[in-house]
């Protein structure tokens, strides 16, 4: 009797903890994964930050962290390409796709629609173990004969394709490519089951308008997931074929080890093509949610309505349509019809419409409220500073007289760093500190958070600001060292200045780790609605229940941002300064059209 | 023993850090505080630090330009640089005032409306007025910057009139070197394809073609005429290369299997260049701007600008395909 009810446990921590379909650990298991993940891509940038700040000299951390990558502690040359690839790629799709909307459209969704769960919980489990198996494969990729793909994390063929141009290109490209492909499976079927659900699973009364915008920001980042990322599998299916099979869908024309190859008639800007028809709304999946999470925050921490929600919503649809139709401002000197990259020119910058509305939204939010610095508060400003610093230099890099001779140097590894990597970072923090109450029932501590926030935002921008002045002063990126060049002699000073605040920015993310792991296990327990806030997740209890809800699943009689309402007395009409969606309209409320 | 010392050390910080923090919020708890809420105290000093924090980043915003403002490139040494540089000044006289004015209400409203108990928040949920104003303006901004750019880039990528007086050279990359063909006295390329690789004749010029013949390659360094448009022809024979010319605001990628091109006019001689820049050593240079490999980082041509004299000396120094 005793051994049957042993096994039944097993069992059960099995389904739990390891193969659960429940969004909840779901959500936890991206987050963990996915920020795994980014620590991995972290230390490599510090690593290469080392070699790029004092090019050539030996490093005990180098050598202890790259092993045979590394002699004496110095990096190789197609070794500090390796670590770029990977860093960009680790950076992009695992922490930044992956762990981002992973987690929180998971956690998300269902919790802030008013659903027991996913549509599919088993469809979303396999999207979890697809993207682990991906991990995996990535990771086993760095330890491989010839070192892990290197040609960038946007593997250019010949380069990627062809094993005599770099060794990376040998069996670290085959598991970069498979490993992308396991990947590519995870994300659609997390954003088919997302999409699904937001659209058939709200409770009675959550229309379309009183959706919180991040379900609306989660929703068109699947969308967008769903038109584009098959586009890149079958690149990534065609490059398998160049490689593997003697096909020549991008290669053409190639002398390389003394010999002519037999690949003929192929073009390797078709694979430009379809990698960038992904690659740029891959800017806007890894943003949209960032955007999404701090819309909410902003709104919550301030105590005001988020400002102009049917504009917030236009503009997330805008930047998304838009999106998917400038892919070619990557490849304005691949040699392409001039009036092609005059048309990506004015597509590109009209983007700069809607994210202007975000902005000014956002501030305008912030004015006359009553702000309280959560930390999570303190990232989702932080986000608006990024969104515009990174912002406003897309207007340089997208204009395509102006790109000719910018692009591909520092300046714009500063741009995508500020405006994509530490604008969704930020939103994936701001969304942790956020939520951590309702994944882990208990509280971050907000001392070391707001630590955490200022170190990571000065030496984020000491890091980023310093690149767009190596880029007007024509340094490339992904050089392994610029002293090569006279010309480029001077600048050694500010090489050493970015390392130093990428060196800071990394050990300060230790406090994150830290207040992370200390919280989950001893932070204070949390009541049920901490931030006081108005959103459905925060109906349900602290204990994670399967079905979220004990009993009926409440319904939404109002949309998510009623803070601060008054009636014409100038009282606040639910006595408090928020009033929860479940909360009826009172007999002379108007609704505002929501 | 490092290690074991390096593992004892962060093991007793961490342990001293959660006991602190145990310590920290007994104590809170002890005064009766809600410990997870942001006290009074620590809502003004974050909103005190927006307010830092903008100041600062203005400063090290204007010390960047102060201390590196002269490190970037030199005037344009081309003359639809000189259009480039005009373009990239109006761009920043739009983007400059945005970021400095967007960022002065951001950081300032979040100093402003810290959470104060007396205070409510308004109840602001729209105003079409304004969103209209903050669609149009940018609206309006947007197409004068994209009716100036598209100009510019039209007046860029026009090809040279092959009527007129022009050098026509040919640049062919392949890892990690490269080399250069010019047109000769014909004025036109010979055909050239990696099928023609062998030995000596690196960038598989075809012998047979009668256009070939008058070809010049050189190696190591290219010499351009001063003022005379130059119609620049790239291939590559192995991966894609990116010939980046900074000073002259030119680049065009190298692909293998496809011909791209670019052209320009230089306008400064070298010898001028080093004037302007107050260097010696000045030169201008082609460099690789395309990740094309482990030496990618040291993959560059010179480029010697010179009067039409000079420039037409050199390039009879240098031999005829045929002679090699």
């Amino acid at each position: 009797m005793s051994a049957t009810h042993h096994h039944h446990e097993e069992q059960d921590f099995l389904f739990k903890y390891i193969f659960s379909q429940d969004h909840k650990m779901i959500s936890k298991q991206f987050l963990i994964t996915g920020f795994l993940m980014g620590f991995i891509g972290m230390v490599m940038s510090t690593l290469f930050r080392l070699q790029l700040g004092f090019p050539g000299e030996s490093f005990w951390a180098i050598d202890f962290f790259l092993g045979s990558w590394a002699e004496n502690g110095v990096m190789a040359p197609d070794k500090y390409l390796a670590l770029v690839t990977m860093h960009g790629t680790i950076m992009v799709f695992f922490l930044l796709t992956a762990g981002l909307s992973g987690t929180f459209s998971n956690l998300l969704i269902p919790l802030q629609i008013g659903a027991r769960d996913m549509a599919s919980g088993f469809l979303n489990m396999l999207s979890y173990w697809f993207f682990f198996v991906s991990t995996i494969i990535m990771l086993i990729s760095l330890g491989v004969e010839g070192g892990s793909a290197s040609a960038g994390w946007t593997i250019y063929p010949p380069l990627s394709a062809l094993p005599q141009a770099i060794p990376g290109s040998g069996l670290g490209m085959t598991l970069w490519l498979v490993a992308m492909a396991i990947f590519i499976a995870s994300s659609l079927l997390g954003s088919l089951n997302y999409i699904v659900t937001i659209l058939n699973l709200r409770t009675k009364g959550m229309t379309m308008t009183r959706l919180p915008l991040t379900i609306w920001a989660f929703l068109v980042t699947a969308i967008l997931g769903v038109l584009s990322f098959p586009v890149l599998l079958s690149a990534a299916l065609l490059l398998i074929f160049d490689r593997s099979f003697g096909t020549s869908f991008y290669l053409s024309d190639i002398y390389i080890g003394g010999q002519v190859l037999e690949h003929s008639g192929g073009s390797p800007i078709l694979f430009e093509h379809l990698f960038w028809f992904l690659g740029h709304p891959e800017v806007y999946i890894v943003l949209l949610p960032a955007l999404g999470i701090t819309s909410e925050i902003v709104s919550t921490m301030s105590r005001k309505p988020i400002f102009g929600y049917r504009a917030m919503v236009t503009s997330i649809l805008a930047i998304a349509f838009l999106s998917v139709i400038v892919w070619g401002h990557h490849m304005f000197v691949t040699g392409m019809n001039p009036f092609l990259g005059a048309v990506f020119t004015f597509t590109t910058l009209l983007i700069a419409i809607p994210s202007a509305v975000k902005v000014f939204n956002y501030i305008t939010t912030l004015w006359k409220g009553n702000i309280i610095f959560s930390p999570a508060m303190l990232f989702s400003i932080g986000l608006v500073s990024t969104f515009i610093s990174g912002g406003v230099t897309g207007l340089i890099l997208g204009d395509s007289a102006l790109d000719i001779n910018i692009h591909d140097t520092y300046f714009v590894v500063g741009h995508f760093h500020i405006v994509m990597g530490l604008s969704a970072i930020f939103g994936m923090f701001a969304g942790v500190y956020h939520w951590f109450p309702k994944m882990f029932g208990r509280m971050m501590n907000n001392t070391i958070g707001f630590f955490h926030f200022w170190i990571t935002i000065v030496c984020a921008y000491g890091v980023f600001f310093p690149m767009h002045f190596l880029g007007l002063a024509g340094v490339p990126r992904r050089y392994y060292t610029n002293s090569e060049f006279p010309l480029f002699d001077n600048m050694i000073d500010i090489n050493e200045l970015v390392t130093w605040f990428a060196i800071v920015a990394a050990f300060a993310q230790l406090l994150f780790v830290f207040n992370f792991f200390y919280s989950a296990l001893r932070g204070p327990r949390s009541s049920q609605n901490p931030w006081r806030a108005n959103s459905l997740e925060w109906t349900a209890p602290v204990e994670h229940i399967h079905g979220n809800w004990p009993g009926e699943i409440p319904e939404v009689h109002r949309w998510a941002y009623d803070y601060s309402k008054v009636d014409e007395n100038g009282e606040y009409v639910s006595g408090e300064d928020f009033i929860s969606q479940v909360v009826p309209l009172g007999p002379n409320e108007k609704d505002g059209g929501h | 023993m490092v290690a074991l010392v390096a593992i004892v050390a962060v093991l007793l910080i961490v342990i001293s850090a959660v006991q602190t923090l145990k310590i920290a919020e007994l104590w809170a708890i002890n005064k009766g505080k809600v410990i997870y809420e942001v006290t009074k105290k620590q809502n003004k000093t974050q909103a005190l630090l927006m307010l830092v924090f903008l100041v600062a980043y203005f400063a090290f915003f204007a010390w960047q330009v102060w201390k590196w403002g002269d490190l970037m490139l030199p005037v344009s040494a081309s003359e639809h640089g000189v259009i480039t540089d005009r373009l990239l000044n109006i761009t920043y006289a739009f983007i400059i005032p945005v970021f400095v004015i967007t960022h002065i209400f951001l950081f300032w409203f979040a100093y402003k409306y810290a959470y104060n108990s007396n205070r409510k928040a308004v109840f602001f949920s729209h105003s079409n007025k304004l969103e209209l104003i903050w669609t149009i303006i940018p609206s309006i901004a947007l197409t004068v910057l994209i009716l100036f750019g598209l100009s510019s880039w039209n007046e860029i990528m026009t090809p040279v009139d092959s009527e007129k007086e022009h050098v026509l050279i040919e640049v062919q990359a392949q890892q990690f070197s490269w080399n250069a063909r010019y047109a000769g006295t014909d004025g036109k390329l010979g055909r050239a394809g990696v099928e023609f690789i062998e030995g000596v004749n690196a960038m598989g010029v075809d012998i047979k073609d009668e256009n070939s013949k008058d070809d010049k390659i050189v190696r190591g360094e290219i010499h351009l005429p001063v003022g005379v448009p130059v119609q620049f022809v790239f291939r590559s024979i192995d991966v894609i290369h990116s010939a980046y010319m900074p000073h002259f605001r030119a680049q065009m990628n190298c692909v293998p299997g496809v011909k791209t091109q670019f052209n320009f006019v230089p306008t400064i001689t070298t010898e001028d260049m080093k004037k302007i820049t107050n260097n010696e050593d000045f030169n201008y240079i082609l460099l690789c701007n395309k990740i094309c490999g482990a030496a990618h980082y040291n993959m560059q041509m010179d480029i010697i600008v010179e009067s039409k004299e000079d420039y037409e000396k050199w390039l009879a120094e240098q031999k005829q395909f045929a002679e090699n």
